[in-house]
């Protein structure tokens, strides 16, 4: 790409191919490493660390995620609401899941709570959904070792 | 960017413009960095909580005695680990480690078949209002510990003790 500027005999020149080589070179580098997963996250809630923690494997077969506030509020399916007003939600998972013949007590509930949410609202959380037929709860925490994962979306 | 083919002649030129596919190109990079974002590892530490009553090992089965941990809550912020009867003060940057280092002692290193580690259980009980930050620092005190990069597994049947209904649960790290 060349810049000429006319009329006074001057010739500007700004050879502008390493910048887009670099330009490239960007682009491969965020297409290599970006994941369009779901991750599932929530800004309101800041999870507790645990250096024993590690990412799971593979993720549940069958899995509910609750995000618990600190406030005490549960976030299930973008909805935010109280732990007692979340049958309606739990319900219909249980019955999606006896639709798609599967146990309810097979699946997870994932809990993503605050970490200064009160223990005892996680307790009764737990009792909420143990209502509803689940039997397997999952404590999420965040790992303190490892490499951070790089994820794409807000 | 000009790509310019001449004959012997030097009068036919193609040229190509790259201006839109590097504005295209630029789109898409503003596109990636705006978009991107970086998160922490997460891992789990998994329940099974059935409704029904909690079902305990046989005795015979059961070689080790049961410890109980209970964590005291002043407005949410921890005021008191208690093993067994013992207190390891309320200062979590040493009493997690202090909290980890006697239940090794109670343990042992041993994690062969037979071994206490197989039986070991603990129950967990805590204020209701202390914060989920600090049940999960004596989760993470009691499950084991990382030597030479590894994780080491102390007691892997925690159990909460409920707060109101529900039968205890075992949390496998």
């Amino acid at each position: 790409m060349r810049l000429r500027r006319k009329g006074d005999g001057g010739v500007f020149e700004a050879d502008l191919t390493p910048m887009i080589d670099m330009t490239f070179q960007l682009i491969a580098f965020f297409m290599v490493i970006i994941n369009f997963a779901q991750t599932e996250q929530n800004d309101k809630v800041k999870l507790p660390d645990s250096s024993l923690v590690k990412a799971p494997d593979k993720p549940f077969e069958h899995q509910v995620i609750v995000h618990l506030t600190q406030d005490g509020r549960a976030i299930v399916s973008g909805q935010m609401m109280f732990i007692d007003g979340m049958g309606i939600i739990l319900g219909r998972e249980a019955r999606a899941l006896e639709i798609t013949q599967n146990r309810v007590s097979d699946a997870t509930i994932v809990v993503r709570a605050h970490k200064w949410a009160r223990a005892g609202d996680v307790q009764r959380l737990i009792k909420k959904c143990q209502e509803y037929g689940f039997e397997k709860f999952a404590l999420r925490a965040e790992g303190r070792q490892g490499i951070p994962k790089y994820i794409s979306g807000r | 960017m000009k790509i310019r083919h001449s004959t012997s002649s030097g009068q036919d030129k193609i040229e190509l413009q790259m201006t839109s596919m590097i504005d295209i190109v630029f789109q898409l990079l503003v596109f990636f960095v705006m978009t991107f974002k970086i998160v922490a590892q997460e891992g789990d530490f998994s329940i099974n909580m059935p409704q029904a009553s909690p079902q305990s090992a046989p005795p015979d089965q059961v070689e080790f005695p049961v410890l109980k941990l209970y964590l005291e809550s002043n407005g949410g912020a921890l005021s008191g680990i208690t093993l067994q009867n013992e207190g390891f003060g309320n200062d979590t940057a040493t009493a997690y480690k202090a909290l980890n280092a006697r239940i090794i002692e109670h343990i042992g290193t041993d994690s062969g078949p037979g071994s206490n580690q197989e039986t070991a259980q603990i129950e967990i009980g805590f204020d209701p209002d202390l914060h989920y930050e600090h049940v999960i620092g004596a989760v993470t005190a009691v499950s084991g510990y990382k030597r030479d990069g590894k994780v080491v597994k102390l007691i892997e049947k925690i159990q909460f003790l409920p707060s109101a209904g529900g039968g205890p649960s075992t949390v496998t790290p």
